[in-house]
This record gives C-alpha cells, sequence and structure tokens, in this order.
C-alpha cells in the first residue's frame, strides 16, 4: 500500500515537472495571454539570447508577491515581472530580490526612476472604463462613482491579489483619506463582482456582462486599434487619476543566472518596449524606436497623477485592504 | 491464542494514529501561526470575521428553509400517489445531484441561471431589460437547493414510507377527512424526521466550500470557509487564517454537538429503501393535480440544471479540449490520486473495523472502550474538521517548512490522505455489516488454521467482503475525483486535478471550456457511484 502511494506520488510529481527553462519569469496572466505581451517578448528575446524563456503565470501582481514569498528562498523564478511601485517596499523587505546591475539611462517614467533592485517596465493610470451603449452618463468624478449608488454595475478585482484592486483602494484613500470606510460601504452595492485579477474582471467587461470595470486610462486603445471602435471609453475624474508604474527585478536566485540581468536590459530598450504599448496596453516606461500608435493620444490624459510613495504604501497596506474588507463583506 | 492477537490490532491503531495526525498535524500548524503572531491573531476577530460568520449562517438558513419546506410538500406528493406516471424516475432523478461534484453543480447553476445561461433569454424580459445573472447569494442558494432539496425529499419519504400501513387503513375507515389524517398521521412521521433533515442540510450548507467560492463574487458574499482559503491563497494572512479557522471549527463543533443531540444522520447519503407498501390513502382528484403540479415543478428545478450542463457541456468544443494536454494531465493526475485514496480508504477503514470487532469481542464490560469507540466512530469525527480546515493548517505548516514548491510529494500526499479520511464515514458505513457478518462465520476457524492477517485477509475477509469493497471503492473514488478542497490551497499549474483545471476555467470565465470539463466530471462521478449503488445493491 504505502509503496503503491509513493510510486503513484512520484509519478505525479515526475508528470508534473516539465523540463527546466533557460530562464524562468514569473508574471500575471494579463501578460501571458495569447493577446498579451508575453508571446512576442518571449520570441524576441529568445532570438536574442538563443536560450528558452519560460513565463509562469498566476491571477494578478499583488498574488504574484504572494507566490514568491510563498516559495521563500527556494523560488522557481529568476525573474518576477508584474509588481508595481506600491508593492515595492513590501516586495524588498521580503529579502528575496537581487539588485538589478544594469544601466538604467533608458528608463524613462513620470518623476524618474534610480531604484537599484527594481526596474519600471511599463506605467499607466487606473480607470473606469464603461461601454458607451449602455452607459449613457459615466461617473465624471470618483465621488460620483462612490456615491452613485443606484447608477451601472462595476466589476473590481481584489486588492489581496491584483494591483488594480489595491490601485481603487489607494485612489480612494487618496481622495477620501479617513472617510474611505463610508465610501466603500455607499459603493459597495454598486460591485457587480470582486474578480481575483484584472483579465477576469476585463473579460466580464468585454463580454458585456459588466457595463463597467476597473482598468486603465489605455484600455480604449486596444478596442480602437484592435476592434476599430470607441465604443468603450475611460471616464475622467476630476480629482485625478492613481497612477502606476510597473516594475520588474530579479530574485537572488536570479542574481546567479546572467540571463536575468540580460533580460533586464532587454526590457528597458526598443526590442521589449516596442511590444508594450499594443500588447500589455499600458505606456512604455524606455526606450522604443517607434511612435505610440495615434490611437493613444485620443485617450483621456489625466487631470493630475495621484500617488503614495511605497514606503507610505508599505505602511498601511494591510490596514486599508482591511477597511476594505470589512465595508465589501457587509 | 485470543482472536485479538498483537498483529491484529496494530493496523487499527496505526489507522487512527494516521487520522490523529492528520487532524493533529492541522491544528499544530495552525496553533503555530497562533502562537507567532498571538497578537495578530486576537486583531483579526474584525469586523470582516463577524460578517463572514453571519454570512455563513445567514445563508445557511435561507437554503435550508428553501430545501426543506418544497421538500415535505414534494415527498408527501410523492408518497401519497404512488401511480403517478414517471414516479420511478423522479426518485431516481433525485439521486442523482449527490453523485454530482459540488463544483459541477456551481457550473450548471451558471449554465442554467447566468447572464448567459440558458433561461437569461426568457428571464430577461421579466427583469426588465438584460437579465442581471446570479452572483452572489441568489447563486449560492439555487446551488445549495439544487443539492438539498431532493436530498431532505429523499429524507421525508422514506419517514412517510416508515409509517405502519394499518394506520392509513384506520384511518380510511374512520372516514378521516384529509386534513386530520394530515395532521394525526403524516405530520408526526414527517415533524420528526424534520429536526434531523434540517439540521443536516443546514450543516452541509454552513460547510459548504466550492459553490461559495465559485458563486460568491466577492467578499460581501463570503463564507468562513471560503475566508479562510483567501487569507492563504490571497494574502497568505495565517493570522487571520487562523482565526476564522478557530471561529469555523467553534460553529461546526456546535452544529456536529447539535445534530448528534436530535438524532440526525451526520452525512448526505440518501441510500432508500423505498417499501412497496400495498395499501395507501387514496387522494382526491384535487390532491392528485396538486400532487402533479408539485412534482413537476420540483422535478424541472432539479432536472434543469443537469440538462443545463449536458447541453452547455456538449456544446463546448470538446474535441479541442479533448486534445489538451492540461486536460489530460489534470485527468491522470485526479485518477491516480482517487484510486490512491479509495485503496486508502478502503484499508484504513477495514483496519478500523477489525480493531474494533477485536475490542468488542475481548470486553468483558458492557460499555465499550475508548479504543473501540474511536475505532467505531472516531473516522465520522473527522466531519468535524472540514477538507479546507485541514488543508490549511498543513498549508502553514508546509510555507513554515519551505515546502511551497510545485515539484515535492507534499501536495499529492496531503490530498490523497484527506481525501481517503473524507470518504470513510461513508465507506465504513457499507463495509461494517457484511465486515462484522464474515467475521462470525470465519474468525474461529481462521484462528484454528493458524493464518497470518494478511492469509485471512487474501482468502477469506477479500472474496467475502468483495461487493461491499467494491462499493466503497467506488463511492470513494467518486468523492476523490470531485473533491475541491485541500487541493484548492496546494494545487499549481504543476498540480492540478479535474475540479482545479475546472475552477481555474471558470475563474478566468472561459465558460465553454468549463462547461465541458464540468460535463466530464460529472460522467466519471456518476459512473462511479452507479457502479456503487449496483454492487452496494446487490450486496443487499
Amino acid at each position: 500500500m504505502r509503496t503503491f502511494l509513493l510510486a503513484a506520488c512520484s509519478a505525479l510529481a515526475l508528470a508534473g515537472h516539465a523540463a527546466a527553462a533557460d530562464l524562468t519569469i514569473y508574471t500575471y496572466e494579463g501578460f501571458t495571454a495569447d493577446w498579451g505581451a508575453g508571446p512576442a517578448v518571449e520570441k524576441a528575446f529568445e532570438a536574442e539570447c538563443g536560450c528558452d524563456l519560460e513565463f509562469v503565470a498566476v491571477t494578478d501582481g499583488v498574488a504574484l508577491l504572494n507566490r514568491v514569498r510563498l516559495e521563500g528562498k527556494a523560488t522557481g523564478a529568476d525573474i518576477v515581472l508584474g509588481l508595481d511601485t506600491n508593492l515595492m517596499a513590501d516586495a524588498r523587505a521580503t529579502g528575496l530580490f537581487a539588485p538589478h546591475g544594469i544601466s538604467l539611462e533608458n528608463v524613462d517614467v513620470p518623476g524618474g526612476w534610480s531604484d537599484d533592485t527594481f526596474v519600471p517596465f511599463d506605467y499607466g493610470h487606473f480607470a473606469v472604463i464603461y461601454d458607451s451603449e449602455t452607459v449613457k452618463t459615466p461617473p465624471t468624478s470618483l465621488k460620483q462613482l462612490m456615491e452613485g449608488g443606484n447608477g451601472p454595475k462595476i466589476a473590481i478585482e481584489d486588492p489581496r491579489t491584483s494591483t488594480p484592486g489595491l490601485g481603487l483602494v489607494l485612489w480612494v484613500k487618496k481622495v477620501y483619506g479617513d472617510k474611505a470606510p463610508e465610501a466603500w460601504a455607499k459603493f459597495s452595492d454598486r460591485v457587480l463582482t470582486v474578480t481575483p485579477g484584472w483579465s477576469e474582471a476585463y473579460g466580464l467587461f468585454t463580454s458585456g456582462e459588466a457595463p463597467m470595470v476597473l482598468s486603465y486610462l489605455t484600455s480604449p486603445a486596444y478596442h480602437i486599434v484592435a476592434e476599430g471602435t470607441d465604443r468603450y471609453k475611460a471616464a475622467a475624474f476630476e480629482e485625478g487619476h492613481y497612477m502606476q508604474i510597473e516594475i520588474a527585478a530579479r530574485t537572488v536566485k536570479g542574481k546567479d543566472n546572467p540571463l536575468a540581468a540580460k533580460f533586464l536590459a532587454f526590457m528597458t530598450g526598443p526590442g521589449f518596449q516596442d511590444i508594450i504599448p499594443e500588447t500589455n496596453w499600458m505606456l512604455p516606461a524606455g526606450k522604443t524606436d517607434k511612435p505610440l500608435n495615434e490611437a493613444f493620444s485620443k485617450l483621456v490624459q489625466p487631470s493630475q497623477s495621484l500617488i503614495f510613495t511605497p514606503q507610505e504604501v508599505s505602511d498601511h497596506r494591510k490596514a486599508w485592504v482591511d477597511e476594505w474588507l470589512a465595508a465589501m463583506s457587509r | 491464542m485470543t482472536m485479538t492477537g498483537a498483529t491484529g490490532g496494530l493496523p487499527g491503531r496505526a489507522a487512527l494514529a494516521l487520522l490523529g495526525l492528520i487532524v493533529g498535524g492541522a491544528f499544530a500548524g495552525l496553533a503555530l501561526s497562533a502562537w507567532r503572531q498571538g497578537g495578530d491573531v486576537a486583531g483579526a476577530f474584525d469586523t470582516y470575521l463577524w460578517n463572514a460568520a453571519r454570512f455563513t449562517l445567514w445563508q445557511a438558513a435561507l437554503s435550508t428553509l428553501l430545501s426543506v419546506v418544497p421538500a415535505l410538500l414534494l415527498a408527501r406528493a410523492l408518497f401519497l400517489n404512488p401511480r403517478l406516471p414517471g414516479r420511478g424516475l423522479v426518485i431516481g432523478l433525485f439521486a442523482l445531484p449527490l453523485a454530482i461534484p459540488s463544483i459541477v453543480a456551481a457550473m450548471a447553476t451558471l449554465a442554467l441561471y447566468g447572464r448567459a445561461g440558458l433561461l437569461a433569454p426568457w428571464l430577461g424580459p421579466l427583469a426588465g431589460g438584460s437579465w442581471p445573472g446570479v452572483f452572489g447569494l441568489s447563486g449560492i442558494l439555487l446551488a445549495h437547493v439544487f443539492f438539498n432539496l431532493p436530498l431532505a425529499t429523499r429524507l421525508f419519504l422514506e419517514a412517510l414510507d416508515a409509517i405502519p400501513p394499518d394506520r392509513w387503513r384506520l384511518a380510511a375507515q374512520l372516514g378521516m377527512p384529509a386534513p386530520s389524517r394530515f395532521r394525526l398521521i403524516e405530520w408526526p412521521a414527517l415533524g420528526a424526521a424534520l429536526p434531523g433533515a434540517a439540521g443536516l442540510v443546514f450543516m452541509l450548507c454552513a460547510t459548504s466550500f466550492a459553490i461559495v467560492l465559485t458563486l460568491g463574487g466577492g467578499p460581501g458574499a463570503s463564507t468562513l470557509e471560503v475566508a479562510i482559503y483567501q487569507a492563504l491563497r490571497f494574502d497568505f494572512d495565517p493570522a487571520r487564517a487562523a482565526a476564522l479557522t478557530l471561529t469555523q471549527l467553534a460553529l461546526t463543533g456546535l452544529l456536529v454537538a447539535g445534530l448528534m443531540r436530535i438524532g440526525a444522520p451526520l452525512t448526505g447519503e440518501a441510500n432508500l429503501t423505498l417499501s412497496r407498501q400495498s395499501w395507501r390513502p387514496a387522494p382526491s382528484p384535487f390532491e392528485r393535480r396538486l400532487a402533479m403540479v408539485v412534482v413537476l415543478a420540483g422535478t424541472a428545478f432539479v432536472a434543469g440544471p443537469i440538462l443545463a450542463i449536458a447541453v452547455a457541456g456538449l456544446r463546448a468544443d470538446l474535441a479541442r479540449l479533448a486534445m489538451e494536454p492540461d486536460l489530460h494531465r489534470a485527468l491522470a493526475t485526479s485518477l491516480v490520486i482517487a484510486l490512491a485514496s479509495a485503496l486508502l480508504a478502503l484499508a484504513l477503514t477495514l483496519a478500523l473495523l477489525r480493531l474494533r470487532l477485536d475490542r468488542e469481542r475481548s470486553r468483558r464490560v458492557p460499555r465499550p472502550g475508548w479504543l473501540e469507540w474511536l475505532a467505531g466512530n472516531g473516522s465520522a469525527l473527522i466531519l468535524l474538521v472540514p477538507p479546507v480546515l485541514v488543508g490549511a493548517g498543513w498549508f502553514i505548516l508546509a510555507v513554515e517548512a519551505g515546502q511551497v514548491r510545485h515539484t515535492n510529494l507534499f501536495g499529492p500526499v496531503l490530498v490523497v490522505t484527506v481525501n481517503a479520511a473524507m470518504a470513510m464515514p461513508f465507506v465504513m458505513r457499507l463495509l461494517r455489516p457484511a465486515h462484522d457478518a464474515a467475521a462470525e462465520r470465519h474468525d474461529r476457524l481462521a484462528a484454528n488454521l493458524g493464518m497470518s492477517v494478511w492469509t485471512r485477509l487474501r482468502l477469506v475477509d477479500l472474496p467475502a467482503l468483495k461487493r461491499p469493497l467494491v462499493a466503497g471503492f467506488a463511492f470513494a473514488m467518486a468523492l476523490s475525483l470531485g473533491d475541491l478542497g485541500v487541493i484548492a490551497l496546494f494545487g499549481s499549474d504543476d498540480f492540478e486535478t479535474l475540479p482545479w483545471l475546472l475552477l481555474a476555467r471558470m475563474g478566468s470565465y472561459r465558460t465553454a471550456d468549463a462547461a465541458g470539463l464540468a460535463l466530464i466530471l460529472a460522467l466519471l462521478c456518476l459512473l462511479l457511484m452507479m457502479a456503487a449503488g449496483r454492487a452496494g445493491r446487490q450486496q443487499a
């Protein structure tokens, strides 16, 4: 019996263990989707390095940090791609990330960049995207969204797993401060569903199940370029939009893999950055060779960029997410 | 030599030790996390926890009400109209939901009532525009009632069947009108079965995991078990997981104690033994028409989701799905795990049965000793600790030991063991009568021949117990195949079972794929359950 069990389980473990790639990158699902940046990036980098690159995807950015934290020093990742500045201090505190050791001369994000461990790969502003055929009067401010009562429903992401979900928590905190719990309480009836990651929420939106979704100001560009329609629009908010800078870093395991630093350097250059706008639908954070598609010039511009410092988020993230949980579970 | 023999007791004690280890290890994990972050655990008894606890009880109460009240009407309608066309089919249909994994039922609910479900085109105009779907409480209730309405109906039907026929005859001779007949004859039987049936349904709904996880749609409709899962998988917040687990344990403890007090069945397995009794009161034409309507409505409610999953499953691109390596891997993993856990469940149960019988025979006092009691009832106690709780405790231990990596054995071994443990109360009930009877017949001879335990098992026990063993094996395999408990915590891209793959596809709203997978999983479980039912019947 016991021998059988052991044999069965070893067979299982073997079946599950695919051949190891030369470079393993953990990222979020939206990045590796067929239409996402992953496939093109993989092809471009593999052509340059003559190596085998493997993406392993989890649902979204916060889940990504949790996964690496759970795996600890035994992690399979050489690189973690898809955290953001809101998670940066927490990620650094794990001690699982190693200095990048590359030149940051190509990096170009609002406010500049000088971190020695984390490297930005794109940025954008969170926004509510709505279907202009079903939503005739979209909210024009965060206040209207939160307190609009019986307005059209919205799909949002869970801040415990998703960076847009966390982004909304921070956005509301920026605007409401100590009054955030009351705002969440008013908002909760308006939430159609809370998904673990961005791709699930956006899937609900594009399939017509949710008339509004929490995504990015740049998301409408996808519908303009890929589908030739301007039906899906971003709602411009008076208070401004919370900004997200997405980052990657090599792990302590990846420090021993020369391909990891090579990939980070590649990430800041045109080979990677030219792919980002029309696959990940975010703004490039490095050197590009191609101009941005003109669709991007038609997009809503944020009246103001809102952002907390990584340390502020790290100090309060648990308390603020708990506020959200308490209000949303009512 | 006594018939107990040193070797006879050892496997049984080892089996008990293993069960103890599973539960003990889980508690050790939780205690460890509580000890490491004591203050945080106390702090985790917050608004969110109370909201989750309140929702757990609220949805369970509503599910119970919505299952039990219609079940009373249905059972009565079925009982009083033995010649109702298709009655046998309806009763057979009502056994189906028990064979269907809960994640499949969740998928079936979406396939029928969801925003893009089969009924959406008709429901839309009723809702004034487009159908909003069934996220949250409504979806959870629909799926729970789908499971528990048939279960409660069968329990009540059994209670009505147990009424001695001469009472009906007497009522007829006295010319008793229907209302008094209901009050004096039917209600005492139904009322006696009511607390047990309601208690069981409440317990099943309060500990339901897969349905709430997939249909809940956010913190607003999250039960304690789902909150535990999220605290570990989403946040890795062991302090919160520990606080939630303690609350859930207190809750299930109270429920199980309450159920035992009112003598309710602890497991949702209605082995209906319908007596073919000859005499029943003749219903009035009005009653007969009413019964038709009630039975039709009940049948539609139960058959609807089953048909929906068949239709949606067949609409899926099954040919492509069948070629997917993901499916092959998940199927192979599921089958190996189900096979291993079914074998383990049988082995552990046989060892416990032997131990119990030996202790019973060797005692000279009328009351069973603690070891005999544990061997007989220990496996049922495992129901106190839902799989997600066991998984949670071990998950924390695994993280502490740095073992959460995809290529180790920790996850598979735990899933196999916990699935086996969860099947044991059922397997125990299937095996015990045949085992004890066979022991009665053969023990003396085997002892006289000086057979070793293994020879005896091979030559005597296995042949004598063939049918109940097959039934128990198929049943345990079906339970394991459909399980989404421990795997929800330990699953990953490298360790996925069919229910896990189904959860992933549902999670990413690849609904067509999910429906196809659900159909495959449902068919597998149904086949096994039918095999179990057949073997079980032939034995009787």
